[in-house]
């Protein structure tokens, strides 16, 4: 039996995590952590490996080692649905909504792994459009409707670690700020959320901290409170 | 008034009726593929050997358990249906990784290999099998003679054909099941079972394989070689509806008997192959089958 988490103890703990696509080396020792209600954001350029890192975590990448502590527990080893069972969730750089199921189909996939998660009339109200699109395929949303329905169908599930990928990626900027309210809104009611952003405007405006990943490693942190004087340093990172 | 071109309507009736038998065969058979092939991804070629055993484990319930027609027409599928679950867990879920065509090889021996320890314990001359008291005798319709049994076979594979498009594409069952069609990473990351999904399907599309068979017995004679005979044409009934459609190997299966039938009225010289030279036009016009997506 693995131990309780420590009262001060991260939700998440990721320590020297390596990951590899077949032959391909990807992760080269990934630490970070994220406490209780943080939201905490992966930035990097194209390629850094942060979608990696969040699969690795999720238990989606066929080869992982080091050590991924949630809740106390180790993850490493287990199978995906294992891990979302113990109530991780994840919203996928590509979305992920199921063609060949509808609106509602896609909404009522995931199952409930714990109490506590949104209800059906929760959803609506955050995103009041999924409401008049139930029965369309899932597809033929637009691509803020498939990112809302995304999140959305993940709130259900009463998951508390919520793996956000790129969840601003290609959206006009009214879609936009209406993902950030969402994730403000969600922060304000405990969930603990890792964002991965190449907006970082937009991520600065949520995260309470910043995790620079370059070539497959975390190689810097920076409070959200110092990023204004670290600007230079993170342009020189993201190579923008 | 029923005089078309010089046929008497009892003939033509007659075999239109063969037709749609034939067809509920090919739809039943097509179907249990499509639903393995859409979420397994291999091409089954062990189900024209498990649609045997279907007629086999029947014969078998009724003479040497004293079982007859009604409990096996459950029995017989569930029994082959667990058989076919415990072949994937063992072997075929060792190939996934690998590419497709391991899979139709691993199939393809073992549809051999069964039916070749059917044939040596029971031979090839073909075991009789009663129609059940209740189905026996048929119907004058007038223009024609509808035999009781046949008309049965045609309404029990339509129910079985609609009642798995409907779980299929209408229930929460279904909706995972096409999810993990389409994803099953993420359907596995969202805490489904996916493996076990996958089992029990392989389980219910070999069971429809042995439903067929059962069947099968009291019209064909319950013999090893009915399925090698019988699964050449489903595959090219396959190949026209579209690899892993439900409903386009539904009504291609009845589809392609009828016309069989009709070609064996007005040309019967060419009614062995006419399905395969639909299978030829269809592959060079529309090669994902007509109601495929192409790929
Ligand atoms: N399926 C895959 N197979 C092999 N290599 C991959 C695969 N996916 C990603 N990679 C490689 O792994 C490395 C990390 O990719 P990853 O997708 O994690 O980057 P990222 O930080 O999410 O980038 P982006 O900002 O473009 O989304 C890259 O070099 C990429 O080419
Ligand atoms: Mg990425």
């Amino acid at each position: 039996m693995p131990e309780a988490a420590r009262p001060g103890s991260p939700l998440l703990a990721v320590r020297d995590l390596n990951g590899w696509y077949g032959e391909s080396h990807v992760l080269h020792g990934v630490s970070f952590d994220v406490a209780e209600g943080e939201v905490v954001t992966l930035l990097g350029r194209n390629g850094a490996g942060k979608t990696t890192t969040l699969l690795a975590v999720m238990g989606m990448l066929a080869r992982r080692t080091g050590s991924v502590i949630f809740a106390g527990k180790e993850l490493i080893g287990l199978p995906a649905r294992a891990i979302a069972r113990m109530g991780i969730a994840i919203v996928p750089e590509e979305r992920g909504i199921f063609a060949s199921l509808s609106v509602e189909e896609n909404l009522m996939l995931p199952p409930v792994v714990r109490p506590g998660g949104f209800s059906r009339e929760q959803i609506f109200e955050l995103f009041p459009n999924l409401r008049e699109r139930l029965a369309s395929q899932g597809t033929k949303l637009s691509g803020g409707e498939q990112q809302m329905l995304a999140i959305a169908r993940i709130l259900r599930t009463g998951a508390r670690l919520l793996l956000l990928d790129e969840p601003t990626e290609g959206l006009a900027p009214v879609i936009v700020q209406q993902i950030g309210r969402t994730i403000e809104r969600l922060k304000g009611e405990g969930f603990t959320i890792v964002l991965v952003e190449q907006n970082f405007r937009f991520a600065a405006s949520l995260a309470d901290r910043h995790y620079v990943v370059d070539q497959g490693r975390v190689v810097d942190t920076i409070p959200n409170a110092d990023l204004e004087r670290n600007m230079g340093k993170l342009h020189a990172y993201l190579g923008v | 008034m029923f005089e078309l071109l010089g046929i008497p309507p009892q003939a033509l009736f007659g075999q239109l009726l063969l037709g749609l038998i034939n067809g509920s065969f090919y739809a039943l058979l097509s179907l249990g593929l499509a639903v393995i092939f859409g979420l397994l991804n291999i091409i089954n070629f062990a189900h024209g050997a498990l649609y045997m055993m279907g007629a086999f484990v029947a014969w078998m319930l009724l003479n040497y358990l004293g079982i007859g027609y009604w409990p096996a027409l459950i029995l017989a599928p569930l029994a082959v249906g667990i058989f076919g679950m415990v072949i994937e867990r063992l072997m075929i879920a060792r190939l996934y990784h690998l590419d497709h065509l391991y899979g139709l090889l691993l199939t393809f021996g073992l549809a051999l290999i069964i039916q070749g320890l059917f044939r040596n314990e029971y031979g090839i001359s073909g075991l009789p099998y009663q129609i059940p008291t209740q189905l026996a005798g048929g119907q004058n319709l007038g223009f024609m003679f509808l035999p009781n049994y046949r008309a049965w076979v045609v309404v029990a594979s339509l129910l079985v054909c609609f009642g798995t498009w409907f779980m299929i594409e209408k229930t929460r069952l279904g909706a995972l099941l096409r999810a993990a069609t389409e994803n099953p990473a993420l359907v596995g990351a969202f805490g489904i079972n996916v493996p076990r999904l996958i089992t029990l399907t392989y389980g219910f599309g070999v069971a429809l394989a042995a439903f067929a068979g059962v069947l099968a017995a009291p019209i064909y004679s319950v013999n090893p070689n009915m399925g090698a005979d019988l699964i050449i044409v489903v595959f090219a009934v396959v190949v026209i509806g579209g690899m892993g459609s439900i409903l386009g190997s539904i009504v291609t299966g009845f589809g392609l008997g009828l016309v069989e039938g009709l070609t064996r009225v007005f040309y019967p010289e060419g009614s062995a192959v006419v399905i395969f030279v639909i299978m030829a036009i269809v592959l060079l016009v529309k090669p994902a089958g007509l109601f495929g997506r192409a790929a």
